[in-house]
C-alpha cells in the first residue's frame, strides 16, 4: 500500500501506538498481572473458538457417530474417497514390505529408525511422504521438548502438569508412557548429536512452558524442531531405509476384516498410483492446521490437512477428542506476509508481555494456551483494546524489548535468532519494537485413539505423533508434542516390529472397508460433493481459478 | 453468547486472504513478476510463494513449512535490468516489480553415509566423507547465496581446520536449502558437511549432564513405579486436588 508511510517496518499510525507501549514499559517492568482464578478462566473461555457457538457439528456416520467435530473435519469425514471402486487394480503390488510408515515428520522418521534397530531390514521398511521428507510440522517446532530430568522434578509432576493442562481427559496409561520415556528420549537425542542448550556447567538450560509447575523445557535456540529433525533425518538416511517423496497415501487397504494390510499411493507429479502391501502400518501424518478451522490462520506446514484421521476412520479406527483444537495465543498478526506464523511461547517465558493499545499488561503471560488465547480475543473484540492492521486484522502487542531488559542485551540474538530474522526481513527490529500478535490455529489435540504401544483398535494399524489422540486429552502442553512424536514414534516402531516378528503373514488386499463406508455415506444421504483426503489446501487466486480448465 | 459467534465471523472475515487465497478486488497495489519467463500481474504485498499461488500455481513441490524453516522453496531470481542472480526462500521473500524467478526445490547433492558412534572425533572425519572440502577456493559465493545470512564460507573454513565448535556456531541456523551448494564452484556440499560437524560436536563435546544420567538410573531402578501406579488410577477429583496443590518452582 503505497499511500501508507512506513517507519522501520510499521505504518505511521502503528508507530504512534508503539510510542504508548514504549512509554509504559518501565512501569510494567516489575509488574506481572495475576493469573486468573478458575471462575475467571471459565468466563473468558466462552470466547475460545472451541466454545463459541457455531463452527462445529456432530459426526453423522462411523465409529464416532454423534461426537462433535469442527465443521471442516466433519466435512472430510463425511466425504467420498478419491478413488472409485473398480477404478484401480490392487492385485498388482508395487512394494511389498513388513512395515509401511505414512508421513515422515519426527514421529514417522523415529519409528523407521527404531523398527530398523529392532531387526526389520532397511528394504522391508518403507517411509512415504506427501511432500519432501522434512516438509512437516516437526521441523518448525521452536520452543522445546519437555522431560522431567532435573532433581527437583519428577515423573509424577510431569504427569500432573500434563493431565491438568489437558483438563483431566488424557488417557492415563498413555500419558504415563510419555513422561516415563521422556528422559530416555533426551538421552537418545544426545547420543545422536542433537545440540541442546546448556548452562555454563553443562547442565541443560530448562525453561518454563505454559501450564508447567517446574522448568522442564529443553530447547535448541528457537530452532528446536529443526535441530531435532535434521539430526534424526540424517540418522535415517545413514541407515539407508527406503523412502519415497511427493507420493501421499490416498487410501488404506484392509483384509475386509478389521486389519490394515497396505495402502494406495498417488504420485502427485504424474498422477500414477502404486500399491503397497505391508504387514504393519504406522500412521504418522501429523495434524490439520491447514483446514483453517473457524477461519483462523495457522502455524502449520502446507500438508497439515487431516489426511491421517480420514484414512484411519474409513478403515474402522476410533477417534477421540475431535471436539478440541489448539489455538496458539501468539501468532504474528503483522506484517501481512507472516500472518499466523508462530511466535513461540518461550518469548513470554523470557519476559515478553502481551500489552493492549493503552499500554496495559492485561493478562498473566503464561496461562494455559486456551485461556491465554481467549484473553487476547477478548481484549481485541470485546474490550476493543486491540490495534487494527492495514489489512483489517486485530491484534495486541507482544512487548519483546522487555526480554532484553530482563535478560540483558544480546539475549534475543542468542535465544531467538529465527524470530529476529523473520521480522528483520520486514524491517522490524523486535529488540527495539514490540510485535503484533493474535491467536493462530496450531495443533490437533485429538486424533486416532492409541494405546501405550501405539496400537489402535484396527489390527496392523499403529499411530504416532500429532495424528494420534489420547495422550494430550483435550489440550496439549507446550513441549509435550515433539516429545510425543519421539516417544510414540519409537514405541510404534518397536511394537510394530514385534508384531511383524511374531510371525504375521501378509493379509489380503481389499477395498472392502471403503465400499462399506461409501454405502454408509449413501445411506446417510450424503451427496457426492466432497472428496477426501484433502492432500493439499487451495490457495490459488480466485481470478486464476475462475478460468481454469482441465484438458489432459 | 451470540456475541461469540459474531466475533468468530469477524475474525474469519479479516483473515480471508490468508486462509482462502487472495481476491483481486481487495488489492490496491500490483507488481509484475516473471515466473519462469512468463509475466504475471500479482498483488505487491505477497511473497514469491503466495504470488505464484495467486497466479494460479498449485505447489506439489517447492513448498513445505511456508515459514522459512524447511528449505523446500529455494528460488533464484534477478531484478529487471540487473545482471546479478539473487537467491532466497520463496516463502520469505517479498515480490518486487520486474523480478524474474525460478524455483529449485531439489538439490541432487550426495550425502555421505556414516555411523557417528564409530567415528573418531577429529578433523579426519571431514576428509574421509567429504574430501572435496579441500577444494574450497574461498570465493565466498556460498555466503552470499545463503538466505539465512550465515557465514557459510567461515564454517567451511572451520571444517578445514577441524574446528567443530566453529562449524556448529556458524551453521546452526542452516535450513539445508541447498542454495550454497548449487552456487559453489568447487562442488562442495556445505550443508551436509555442517550436519556431520554438528552431530560430532553434539555427541562428543557435550557430555550428558549428571542430572540426566541420575534420572535415567532412578527410572530404571523403579524409583517412580509405585507412585506412578497409583497416580494413573486416581479419579478426576483426586487428580484435581493434587493438581491444585502443586507448588510452583520459584522463578
Ligand atoms: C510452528 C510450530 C511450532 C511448534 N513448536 C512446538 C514446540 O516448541 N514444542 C512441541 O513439543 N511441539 C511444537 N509444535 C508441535 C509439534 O512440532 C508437532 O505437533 C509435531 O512435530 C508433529 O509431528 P508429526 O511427526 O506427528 O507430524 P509432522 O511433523 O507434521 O509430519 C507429518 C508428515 O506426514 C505427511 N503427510 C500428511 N498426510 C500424508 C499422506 N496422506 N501421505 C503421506 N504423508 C502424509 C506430512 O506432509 C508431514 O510431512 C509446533 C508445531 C508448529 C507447527
Ligand atoms: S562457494 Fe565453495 S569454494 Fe567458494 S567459499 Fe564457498 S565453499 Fe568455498
Ligand atoms: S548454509 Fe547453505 S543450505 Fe544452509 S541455509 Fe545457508 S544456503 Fe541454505
Ligand atoms: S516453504 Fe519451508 S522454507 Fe519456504
Amino acid at each position: 500500500m503505497a499511500e501508507i508511510k512506513y517507519i522501520e517496518g510499521y505504518p505511521e499510525y502503528m508507530r504512534k501506538a508503539i510510542d504508548i507501549v514504549n512509554k509504559t514499559r518501565n512501569k510494567r517492568k516489575d509488574y506481572v498481572p495475576k493469573s486468573m482464578t478458575r471462575e475467571e478462566q471459565e468466563e473468558v473461555l466462552k470466547l475460545h473458538p472451541d466454545y463459541a457457538p457455531g463452527g462445529k457439528r456432530k459426526i453423522s456416520i462411523g465409529q464416532n457417530k454423534g461426537d462433535i467435530a469442527p465443521d471442516p473435519v466433519a466435512d472430510l469425514l463425511e466425504a467420498y474417497p478419491l478413488i472409485e471402486e473398480g477404478e484401480i487394480d490392487i492385485k498388482s503390488v508395487d512394494y511389498s514390505v513388513d512395515i509401511l510408515i505414512i508421513g515422515g515428520g519426527l514421529a514417522g522418521t523415529s519409528a523407521a529408525i527404531w523398527a530398523n534397530k529392532q531387526g526389520i531390514g532397511k528394504d522391508k521398511i518403507l517411509l512415504v511422504n506427501k511432500l519432501r521428507h522434512g516438509d512437516c510440522n516437526s521441523i518448525m517446532a521452536e520452543g522445546g521438548t519437555q522431560a522431567a530430568d532435573r532433581p527437583n522434578d519428577s515423573l509424577q509432576r510431569h504427569f500432573l502438569d500434563s493431565i491438568g493442562g489437558g483438563h483431566f481427559t488424557n488417557k492415563p496409561d498413555v500419558l504415563r508412557a510419555l513422561v516415563t520415556d521422556a528422559p530416555f528420549i533426551i538421552h537418545w537425542l544426545c547420543e545422536l548429536g542433537v545440540i541442546i542448550d546448556r548452562e555454563e556447567n553443562g547442565d541443560f538450560v530448562e525453561k518454563w512452558g505454559g501450564g508447567t509447575s517446574v522448568r522442564r523445557m529443553h530447547s535448541c535456540r528457537d530452532y528446536t524442531g529443526l535441530e531435532e529433525f535434521r539430526v534424526i533425518r540424517d540418522e535415517f538416511k545413514n541407515k539407508e531405509i527406503s523412502c519415497i517423496e511427493h507420493f501421499p497415501v490416498i487410501e488404506l487397504l484392509t483384509d475386509g476384516n478389521n486389519r490394515v494390510t497396505g495402502a494406495v499411493l498417488y504420485n502427485l507429479e504424474t498422477g500414477e498410483y502404486k500399491i503397497v502391501e505391508s504387514k504393519a502400518t504406522i500412521l504418522a501424518t501429523g495434524g490439520f492446521g491447514r483446514l483453517h478451522i473457524r477461519g483462523f490462520p495457522t502455524t502449520n506446514h502446507y500438508g497439515a490437512t487431516a489426511d491421517g484421521i480420514v484414512l484411519a476412520y474409513r478403515a474402522g479406527a476410533k477417534l477421540r477428542d475431535t471436539d478440541t483444537v489448539q489455538y496458539h495465543p501468539t501468532g504474528a498478526a503483522y506484517p501481512v506476509q507472516v500472518i499466523g506464523y508462530l511466535l513461540t511461547e518461550k518469548l513470554r517465558s523470557a519476559g515478553a508481555q502481551p500489552v493492549n493499545k493503552d499500554g496495559e499488561a492485561f493478562v498473566f503471560p503464561l496461562e494455559p494456551r486456551d485461556v491465554e488465547a481467549s484473553a487476547l480475543i477478548r481484549e481485541c473484540y470485546v474490550r476493543n483494546k486491540g490495534i487494527t492492521t492495514p489489512t483489517g486484522l486485530r491484534g495486541v502487542w507482544l512487548d519483546t524489548p522487555m526480554i532484553e531488559i530482563k535478560n540483558g542485551k544480546g539475549y534475543i540474538d542468542k535465544a531467538f535468532p529465527g524470530m529476529k530474522r523473520m521480522f528483520n526481513r520486514y524491517d522490524i527490529d523486535m529488540c527495539k519494537d514490540p510485535v503484533l500478535v493474535f491467536p493462530t490455529l496450531h495443533y490437533q489435540n485429538g486424533g486416532v485413539e492409541t494405546d501405550p504401544e501405539g496400537k489402535t483398535n484396527v489390527k496392523g494399524l499403529f499411530v504416532a505423533g500429532e495424528v494420534s489422540g489420547g495422550v494430550h486429552g483435550k489440550n496439549r502442553l507446550m513441549g509435550n508434542s515433539t516429545l510425543d512424536t519421539m516417544v510414540f514414534g519409537r514405541r510404534a516402531g518397536i511394537y510394530s516390529a514385534e508384531y511383524v516378528k511374531s510371525g504375521r503373514k501378509q493379509g489380503k488386499l481389499t477395498l472392502e472397508h471403503m465400499k462399506k463406508y461409501v454405502k454408509m455415506l449413501k445411506n446417510a444421504g450424503i451427496k457426492k460433493e466432497r472428496r477426501s483426503p484433502m492432500l493439499l489446501p487451495e490457495y490459488r487466486g480466485k481470478a486464476a481459478l475462475a478460468r481454469m480448465i482441465d484438458v489432459f | 453468547m451470540k456475541e461469540g459467534k459474531n466475533i468468530m465471523d469477524r475474525i474469519a472475515e479479516a483473515s480471508k486472504s490468508i486462509t482462502t487465497g487472495v481476491d483481486e478486488k481487495d488489492i490496491k497495489n500490483w507488481v509484475t513478476i516473471y515466473i519462469m519467463g512468463r509475466g504475471y500481474r500479482v498483488p505487491a504485498d505477497l511473497t514469491i510463494l503466495t504470488a505464484m499461488e495467486y497466479a494460479g500455481y498449485k505447489f506439489i513441490r517447492g513448498c513445505g513449512c511456508r515459514q522459512g524453516f524447511c528449505g523446500a522453496c529455494s528460488t533464484v531470481y534477478r531484478r529487471k535490468g540487473e545482471y546479478k542472480l539473487e537467491t532466497g526462500m520463496a516463502c520469505q521473500t517479498r515480490v518486487e516489480d520486474g523480478m524474474y524467478l525460478v524455483q529449485i526445490p531439489f538439490t541432487p547433492a550426495e550425502k555421505a553415509i556414516y555411523d557417528i558412534s564409530k567415528e573418531e572425533y577429529n578433523i579426519n572425519v571431514f576428509f574421509k566423507y567429504y574430501p572435496e572440502l579441500a577444494r574450497c577456493v574461498s570465493c565466498n559465493t556460498c555466503t552470499k547465496a545463503c538466505p539465512q545470512d550465515l557465514e557459510v564460507m567461515d564454517y567451511v573454513q572451520a571444517a578445514l581446520k577441524g574446528d567443530f565448535e566453529g562449524i556448529t556456531e556458524d551453521s546452526f541456523d542452516c535450513i539445508q536449502c541447498g542454495l550454497c551448494a548449487i552456487r559453489c564452484p568447487a562442488e562442495i556440499v556445505q550443508y551436509h558437511i555442517a550436519q556431520l560437524g554438528r552431530r560430532m560436536y553434539g555427541r562428543y563435546d557435550n557430555p550428558e549432564p549428571e542430572h540426566l544420567e541420575k534420572r535415567l538410573k532412578e527410572i530404571k531402578k523403579g524409583k517412580f513405579d509405585k507412585e506412578m501406579d497409583e497416580i494413573i488410577h486416581l479419579n478426576r477429583k483426586e487428580l484435581e486436588k493434587l493438581y491444585a496443590e502443586r507448588k510452583r518452582e520459584p522463578d
